[in-house]
């Protein structure tokens, strides 16, 4: 530490040149012998071994684990989030030894508990996070594959007809076009075409048209390239209509050539 | 003008279901020479006064012969069936009961001459006898005695011996009645005994099903769970051929009566329909679409020799042969697009159109080869449908009359084996039925009530 020097006037004021330069003389160097002096004392002080200071403790490891999301659907990924301080030793279980600090991503087939070990001087310290998989969703019913019959239903349609005719009517044509082109594309589908007739007229000349009707049907989807073999015909004539009311809107409906599935 | 027309007319139809040739061929003739517009003519009437005269005839009940108890529902059923199979006869005048005397003759030596041939009950003929159960027999006397001879009254003696029942009660009534109405008709054999074929729906499917010629009996002869439609009897009454829905499609299917089954007969393919009999049996012409396209074909009877008659777009259906001579047929093509009556040989030869207009279809043959009945909706056309009723047709002349005016749909006609009746299906019940009439329309009876019957077809005998 420093030694307190004495103030001491360095310019006295009423002294005689000669003197006061002798006199002067005399104080650097005892200034100088002084600084000296103060200078070695004080080296030599401090490596003397102090006396010991009780130890200072170590400061104890830190450590935090989060997981984000921390529920999964199982395969998917999540990520681990952790913090530590004061850790030489840090480490997830499942995932190994990693930094200090950091992030990583997981995916877990089954519920996990992760936990991380933190351990430095201070010890240890452990964190936990723990990640929920949850089965997926049952599989969403695989859009189900229509059958040719379900096809068949919602693509090929009625041709209807007017009263005592068997020829294609001009506003149908458009329709069994359709039904022809959907039925190239299915060359495995066997149906019937029924011919349905109106109520009015006699049974058996009803079923004679209705025979028309079916074949008029037939004969256009086979100029149409529909195989004919996958065609059978079948007249009802009267015997089974569609509806049952007494006027036109009903008996339009029930002159029609039908198309019917084969299974 | 049109009074005496339509009079005339009248009184022509009302005679050729008499004896007469001379007098068919006089009404054919007169039919034939008129000369107004057939489409005035509407209506026909029949009443007193009118054309022919009818044998006026008296049918007392009979009486009962022994003291059975049974006597008593033996005779209610007896005296029914012969009165009514007699009425319906066609040919008679029917003295009412309420003029005949209080005593009734239940044998020869009971008879009062006088008290019938004068007024009230002023009878020509009378009908009388008894009839009498017996342990398990009944026997029936019946006689027909002309009363305005008094010197040698009696046509008619017979004497019938059957098991108490009333069946057999019934059966011998149509027998006496058929007996007294062929003496009387000309040597027409009466129809006491024929049967009807039909339709009916009331099993829950089309079946077919037989009666008795006045409604009664009827049975259920098919149960094949599909649609079957189109009987026909074949003229001996063995077979009845059809048209049903197979799983080939519409088969003509023949049905035994002797075996009471099917028989086998052909498929030919496509849509077979409306199959009829030749008079000689041998034969059946229908309609096949085998070809793509309902034609009319004939084949034997056993479906070999099929043969094509027709070759037309659109149908050709309901054939019918002519039963007097075999030789042509008449049948509905829609050739020129409404459907028409056509008639042409059986080999397809000589085609004739008889119908002009509207839609006409189902034609029957009369027997006697003359006359085609058939349903015409006659002012066909959009928004006016017409009215679909039952038309009589000279074919020699197409003049025709219209024979229904009743309202309802009425279709498919059969003649009766002696060309009196005719037997039709109409809706004018509010449900399809089946009715009879004479074959001048009058006399029309509804003779089934139960669900839904269609297609009658007559027995040839």
């Amino acid at each position: 530490m420093p030694a307190q020097i004495p103030r001491v006037p360095i310019w006295p004021a009423k002294m005689h040149g000669g003197k006061v330069k002798q006199q002067r003389m005399k104080w650097i160097t005892l200034m100088f012998a002084l600084g000296a002096i103060l200078f070695l004392g004080a080296c030599h002080k401090k490596a003397a071994p102090p006396p010991p200071p009780p130890p200072p403790p170590p400061p104890a490891p830190t450590a935090s684990l989060t997981a984000n999301p921390n529920t999964i659907e199982k395969g998917q990924s999540t990520t681990l989030s952790w913090e530590t301080s004061n850790a030489t030793d840090v480490s997830i279980d499942g995932v190994g030894a990693v930094q200090a600090t950091g992030s990583q991503q997981v995916a877990p087939a089954d519920s996990t508990t992760y936990t991380l070990t933190a351990k430095g001087a201070g010890g240890t310290q452990t964190a936990t996070a723990r990640v929920t998989v949850t089965a997926p969703p049952p599989p969403p019913p695989p859009p189900p594959s229509p059958t040719d019959e379900e096809l068949f239903a919602q693509n090929v349609h009625d041709i209807y007809f007017d009263y005592d005719k068997s020829d294609i009517r001009a506003d149908q044509q458009g329709t069994l076009q359709a039904d022809i082109d959907f039925l190239k594309q299915h060359p495995n589908i066997h149906f019937t075409v029924e011919g349905h007739c109106d109520e009015r007229g006699s049974t058996e000349y009803n079923l004679g048209l209705g025979d028309n009707r079916a074949n008029s049907v037939k004969s256009t989807l086979v100029q149409g390239g529909v195989s004919a073999e996958n065609i059978k015909t079948i007249s009802y004539g009267k015997e089974k209509p569609f509806c049952t009311e007494s006027n036109e809107t009903c008996w339009q409906q029930n002159r029609r050539g039908h198309f019917v599935y084969q299974k | 003008m049109h009074r005496h027309t339509l009079n005339s007319v009248n009184s022509f139809l009302s005679r050729w279901g008499l004896p007469s040739v001379a007098r068919s061929t006089l009404v054919l003739s007169l039919l034939v020479s008129l000369t107004i517009p057939a489409a005035a003519q509407d209506w026909i009437r029949t009443g007193t006064g009118l054309g022919m005269e009818r044998v006026r005839l008296a049918a007392a009940d009979f009486k009962a012969s022994t003291e059975d108890p049974k006597n008593a529902d033996l005779l209610r059923v007896f005296n029914d069936t012969l009165w009514n199979d007699l009425d319906n006869a066609g040919i008679f005048d029917m003295v009412s009961k309420s003029f005949y005397p209080t005593e009734l003759p239940g044998n020869p030596p009971d008879v009062r001459l006088d008290a019938w041939n004068a007024p009230p009950p002023n009878a020509s003929m009378l009908a009388f006898g008894n009839l009498g159960a017996s342990g398990n027999s009944m026997t029936v006397q019946g006689w027909l005695y002309d009363v305005k001879n008094a010197a040698s009254p009696q046509v008619l003696g017979k004497q019938y011996t059957d098991v108490p029942t009333s069946d057999a009660a019934r059966t011998i009534a149509h027998k006496f009645a058929n007996e007294i109405i062929f003496r009387l008709g000309g040597g027409i054999p009466g129809i006491a005994e024929s049967r009807i074929f039909f339709v009916s729906s009331r099993s829950g499917h089309k079946e077919i099903w037989g009666m008795d010629y006045d409604g009664a009996n009827q049975h259920q002869i098919t149960h094949l769970g599909s649609i079957s439609l189109s009987p026909r009897i074949s003229p001996d009454g063995s077979r009845l051929a059809f048209s049903s829905l197979t799983k080939s499609g519409w088969d003509i299917l023949l049905f035994s009566m002797d075996l009471n089954r099917l028989v086998s007969f052909p498929r030919f393919g496509g849509t077979n329909l409306s199959p009829a009999w030749s008079p000689d049996g041998t034969k059946l012409a229908f309609s096949s679409s085998r070809s793509g396209d309902p034609e009319i074909y004939v084949a034997d009877q056993s479906g070999a020799n099929l043969k094509r008659l027709t070759s037309f777009k659109m149908p050709d259906v309901s054939p019918v042969w002519n039963p007097k001579t075999g030789a042509q047929i008449a049948w509905v093509s829609g050739r020129t697009e409404l459907p028409q009556i056509y008639t042409m040989e059986s080999d397809g030869t000589n085609v004739q159109r008889m119908t002009d207009q509207g839609y006409a279809v189902s034609p029957a043959w009369s027997p006697n080869g003359q006359f085609l009945v058939f349903s015409w909706i006659r002012h066909y056309g959009p928004g006016a449908p017409g009215a679909e009723d039952l038309y009589i047709m000279d074919i020699a002349s197409k003049q025709w009359v219209q024979l229904t005016h009743d309202g309802g749909r009425n279709d498919f006609p059969s003649w009766s084996p002696d060309g009196r009746h005719i037997v039709f299906q109409s809706s004018r019940s509010g449900s399809e039925q089946l009715w009879t009439m004479l074959a001048d329309g009058t006399n029309q009876k509804q003779l089934t009530f139960v669900g839904s019957n269609s297609q009658p077809n007559w027995s040839w005998k």
